[in-house]
């Protein structure tokens, strides 16, 4: 392991010194046309560890996420998967490497021409995994996990709330038992005992000590309940020059009296100071604001 | 004395008039490089394509409801069209050929334009319009939903799991829909110049027998396959490339209609071009049956 990425992911439960790293992002940057979305970004996650990711909306969480399944090609910098880096495989490799990833999609990406039975059951036909009466007791089984019934399956994603609809996307990646699961933002849009229901869901599936979790929440509930260590990016147009884009990586219980404001305020979800900053901005006007400033200087 | 100072203005012709002619020159020359960069996309899109299309059997379950889509459902518009399109070059060319005493030789002119040109161009043009649109709308919000990140994510090719069976779909059916386009185009072209103009029925078909041989039907259906591949990469692409919001859907499916069909009348033109020379190198003294 390189030794600044040991340095920056600053693992105070020190898991990362005891069990081989599943993801290493190694130095990444991730830039679209001129805005950069990730800057350096280090970050080392042990097998077995589960990893809440929060942060501010727009600060480039699901592109983390994407980055790591190869979704997106970061600009700069590399992901290593168990010693492998991802940006170097070729399509087979990459396919066989994704059989092992579960990927919950922030609008759950159901596909819109097939029965929900399907949709769950894809990833087994996909891999020819099972068949027939299997596969739909597969399915079943996958779809009561998350709280559905059984005769959804044959509903088309458009007939389903949205809530229901996550909750299929969360069955869809779980079927064939990943040992990465990634899950964006699973709990928004469901009610509280939902919420509650899948939370209780990861836990489970995080009982298993090959799977590594990597969870987006804006829920502290859910970050408190299911974390062993929780990760907050900052957006980077809004850091400091030389600030690293992590500002806190650490246990859930270290959040509230962590030394930095902007955590604490954010996972007290107070308005203050950032609404200030806002309404400052209103007078200084748009220069103010670094990619406005960007695109409009030139 | 103020003479050479107009003249000085005039020669240098002024900053404004400098930056107008850069500006000119740099947005033809972006449009021309953007030009360049998309068909080189979509090149390498069309690679990958053949190389899935040539390595792997298509994925089962995607194959029938792309050919019921492009076969079956198109087949009504086409067959209307074409009836229509016989229709009314029969009663264009009427006027023009009684005038110059030529009626007895309408069969061979309609029915050669119909099966050289305008049934292939037709049925490729509804196909365009109906199917290629709504394949770039599909795998537009396919994009812009992240099913195709899904996809991905769950190990499956969206290359081979979408494309394959649309370019499949596109090429074996559209010779079946040139021919339907071709067919009532000639019924509906014998139906005006034999029944509503009153031309003779045996003429009629004579001549058109003397004038289209099996070639130009030949010629025809070889193009369409030209043109259904065309639609197929062409709309899948601009799908795949969509923008995000319902406005980045709308205008890629705009755009996989109006570039696929540019592209369809550009390759025709070669198409005729490399078709005759081939007539002619195989039977150099084959012009004879237009005499
Ligand atoms: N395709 C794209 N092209 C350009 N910019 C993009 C694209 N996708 C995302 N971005 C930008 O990247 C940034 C990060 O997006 P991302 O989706 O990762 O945010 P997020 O942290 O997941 O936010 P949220 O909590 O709202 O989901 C945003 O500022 C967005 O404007
Ligand atoms: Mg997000």
């Amino acid at each position: 392991m390189s030794a600044d990425a040991a340095q920056n992911s600053m693992d105070p439960t020190g898991l990362a010194n005891q069990v081989r790293p599943r993801i290493e992002l190694r130095d990444m940057t991730l830039k679209f046309a001129k805005q950069t979305i990730l800057n350096h970004i280090n970050l080392t996650i042990p097998s077995g560890q589960t990893v809440v990711i929060i942060g501010e909306s727009g600060c480039g969480k699901t592109m983390l996420l994407k980055s790591i399944v190869g979704l997106v090609a970061p600009t700069s910098g590399q992901v290593i998967y168990d010693g492998q880096d991802i940006g170097r495989m070729n399509d087979v490799e990459m396919t066989g490497l994704r059989r092992k990833f579960g990927f919950v999609f922030q609008n759950a990406a159901l596909f819109d021409s097939m029965t929900i039975g399907s949709n769950v059951a894809f990833p087994l036909v996909q891999h020819n995994i099972a068949k027939g009466r299997q596969l739909e007791r597969m399915v079943s089984e996958r779809l009561a996990e998350v709280g559905l019934p059984e005769n959804v399956s044959f509903k088309r994603p458009a007939e389903l709330s949205g809530g229901m609809r996550k909750r299929v996307g969360i069955a869809r990646a779980l079927i064939l038992n990943p040992e990465l699961m990634l899950y964006d933002e699973p709990t928004t849009g469901l009610d509280p005992i939902m919420s509650d229901v899948i939370n209780e869901l990861m836990l489970r599936t995080r009982r298993d000590p090959s799977v590594t979790s990597l969870i987006i929440t804006h829920d502290m509930r859910t970050a408190r309940k299911v974390a062993d260590r929780v990760v907050m990016l900052y957006p980077f147009a809004r850091l400091k020059k030389g600030e690293n884009q992590i500002i806190y990586d650490g246990p859930p219980a270290g959040l509230d009296s962590s030394d930095d404001r902007r955590v604490r305020q954010f996972v007290e979800g107070e308005a203050g100071e950032r609404l200030m900053e806002l309404r400052r901005k209103e007078f200084d006007g748009f220069h103010e604001t670094p990619m406005l400033a960007d695109k409009y200087s030139s | 004395m103020s003479l050479p100072s107009t003249r000085n203005d005039s020669f240098h012709a002024g900053p404004g008039f400098q930056e107008a002619l850069y500006r000119w020159v740099s947005d033809w020359g972006e449009l021309v490089v953007d030009a360049m960069l998309t068909l080189g996309d979509m090149a390498i899109f069309a690679g990958k394509m053949f190389l899935w299309l040539f390595t792997a059997l298509p994925r089962k379950g995607t194959i029938l409801p792309n050919f019921y889509h492009v076969g079956v459902l198109s087949l009504p518009v086409v067959a209307l069209t074409g009836t229509f399109i016989g229709m009314v070059l029969a009663n264009q060319s009427y006027t023009q050929f009684r005038d110059l005493g030529l009626e007895s030789r309408m069969g061979g002119v309609i029915n050669y334009s119909l099966v050289r040109e305008l049934g292939p161009v037709l049925a490729a043009t509804m196909l365009a319009g109906r199917v290629g649109s709504a394949m770039a709308a599909v795998l537009g919000t396919m994009r812009v939903t992240e099913q195709i990140d899904a996809l991905i994510s769950m190990g499956a090719d969206p290359i081979h799991y979408l494309v394959v069976p649309r370019f499949l779909a596109c090429i074996l059916l559209i010779p079946a829909l040139t021919i339907m386009a071709d067919f009532m185009g000639i019924v509906g072209g014998y139906f005006y110049a034999v029944v509503m103009l009153g031309l003779d029925h045996y003429q009629y078909l004579n001549n058109s027998r003397n004038f289209v041989s099996g070639w130009d039907f030949f010629a025809g259906i070889f193009k369409s396959f030209f043109f259904g591949g065309i639609i197929a990469v062409v709309s899948c692409y601009r799908g795949f490339n969509c923008q995000a919001g319902a406005e980045g859907v709308g205008r890629a499916a705009t755009a996989a209609f109006v570039f696929s069909f540019v592209l369809i009348l550009g390759i025709d033109l070669m198409l005729n071009i490399f078709l005759e020379s081939v007539f002619r190198t195989f039977w150099p003294h084959g012009g004879s049956k237009l005499i």
